[in-house]
């Protein structure tokens, strides 16, 4: 069993990111904590994908400050992120998860059994020799799940996974995300997809132009939503 | 006509002066090659992937050195070998390494500018995925390089193609020397102003070929980089 707790919680203590002058993240407060899903959400623009990568520690805050379970200089070694659109490395799908377990610095002798399976948790397994750029969006996104697994991360940041797949892709994403979680993996997952949100979440945080509106259970969020935004949003209308 | 039909039998029947040159032009051309590609890959990495000031103006200098007049580079590469120049005690000019020397200085900035414009393109497209995986600068240059390596080869064979079909700078520093520095393009000049074409004629279609073959190898590196590396 992992020790899911080691590198948690996050804490995001008054972050705020500007680019351009223009604030993309402005004084948010928020603690992500180990357990189920935090599903962030809000419209394109939000600010989902920064709010992310500062996370992850892709991005530096401009003001603020991002305490990832007492280190602020560096975050730590197992966490892991699955891009919007996921970048393939010129190798076959296999190698993709070779190279991530390299660089994971799991020994040699391991590898081989590992990659087998991951591919098998993501359903890939008869794709092992496939150049990885020719696989399908659905696919490719697997594929870049299996690479982030592969340094056994402890928090995974998904960015809008199935914002681009069919259903049919799509669930097989959640059926990923769900065995993460059976396993101990802490998912923080960005959508915009408020159906999305109420099959996976555990926790939400709905981000509104740059701002944090609301953070808490999944439950008390959809049950007695507390801003005008939030109601907005669960009930489908347009939040501009 | 008759000079064609003579061309023809210097090639059939694998004339060995013309089987001398053709090889001695492939060594210097293909030296020549392997030495820029030394200098010329991890400048052009360098150049994609360190920060400097001056580095735009760097790469608008390496640009333009792709197209450097042979003759200028010829120029330089004697003046320095001479006897009076800084490298004369040497003793190189008129050899094949000075001729080596020579294509090496017109190849290395085709192989560098190539190299750093193919190994920056695949740097904007991984380095999201390799910064998240945390890797270091030394195993992402190896990384950006294996990955990149169909299309290194790609610069490699244009290299190729300019030293092997380049007269104006070995001339200089070769001397076309029979026997000894004489290469396909020196010898068609030497041969052509002579009035013996049926050689000019054999060492133009060997040329042409080589030209041919380089495309080829290109073309078959694009496609096997299309089938494994997708």
């Amino acid at each position: 069993m992992r020790a899911q707790a080691i590198d948690l919680p996050i804490i995001f203590e008054h972050v705020g990111i500007l680019a351009g002058g223009v604030a993309i993240l402005d004084g948010i407060s928020l603690t992500i904590s180990p357990g189920s899903p935090t599903l962030v959400i809000g419209p394109n623009g939000a600010g989902k994908t920064t709010l992310l990568r500062a996370a992850m520690g892709l991005i530096n805050v401009t003001s603020g400050r991002i305490n990832w379970n007492g280190q602020v200089m560096d975050t730590p070694k197992r966490y892991a992120i699955v891009f919007q659109h996921p970048t393939m490395l010129r190798r076959g799908a296999a190698g993709n998860v070779r190279y991530a377990l390299a660089a994971a610095n799991v020994p040699r002798a391991s590898r081989s059994d590992r990659i087998a399976e991951l591919l098998a948790l993501v359903g890939l397994d008869h794709l092992a020799r496939r150049p990885a750029r020719r696989l399908s969006a659905g696919e490719q996104q697997r594929l870049a799940l299996a690479r982030a697994l592969a340094r056994d991360p402890v928090a995974l940041f998904l960015d809008e996974p199935t914002a681009s797949l069919d259903p049919a892709a799509s669930k097989a994403i959640e059926d990923i995300i769900r065995s993460l979680t059976v396993r101990g993996v802490k998912v923080v997952m960005s959508t915009h997809d408020i159906g999305q949100a109420r099959r996976l979440a555990g926790d939400i945080v709905l981000l509104h132009r740059g701002r944090l509106v609301e953070a808490g259970h999944a439950a008390d969020f959809f049950a007695k939503p507390r801003s005008e935004e939030a109601k907005k949003f669960i009930a489908g209308e347009l939040l501009l | 006509m008759a000079e064609d039909a003579s061309a023809f039998h210097l090639l059939l029947t694998a004339d060995p002066t013309l089987l001398a040159i053709v090889r001695l032009s492939l060594i210097v051309s293909l030296s020549a090659v392997l030495f820029a590609a030394m200098i010329g890959v991890p400048a052009g990495a360098a150049l994609a992937l360190i920060p400097f000031s001056g580095r735009e103006c760097l790469i608008v200098l390496l640009n333009a050195m792709m197209g450097l007049p042979p003759v200028v580079v010829g120029l330089g590469v004697f003046l320095a070998l001479s006897r009076s120049g800084p490298f004369g005690s040497l003793g190189l000019l008129f050899t094949p390494q000075a001729m080596i020397i020579a294509q090496t200085i017109l190849v290395a900035p085709i192989i560098a500018a190539l190299s750093r414009q193919t190994i920056e393109d695949l740097w904007a497209e991984y380095r999201d995925e390799l910064t998240a995986m945390k890797i270091g600068p030394a195993r992402r240059v190896a990384t950006l390089v294996w990955d990149a390596r169909f299309s290194l080869v790609t610069a490699l064979l244009a290299g190729f193609g300019r030293a092997v079909a380049e007269v104006g700078a070995i001339i200089i520093v070769g001397g076309n020397i029979e026997s000894y520095t004489r290469t396909m393009t020196t010898a068609i000049a030497l041969e052509t102003s002579q009035g013996n074409l049926p050689l000019a004629i054999g060492l133009g279609m060997v040329l042409i070929c080589i030209a041919i073959l380089i495309n080829a190898l290109a073309w078959g590196v694009r496609r096997v980089s299309e089938r494994y590396a997708g």
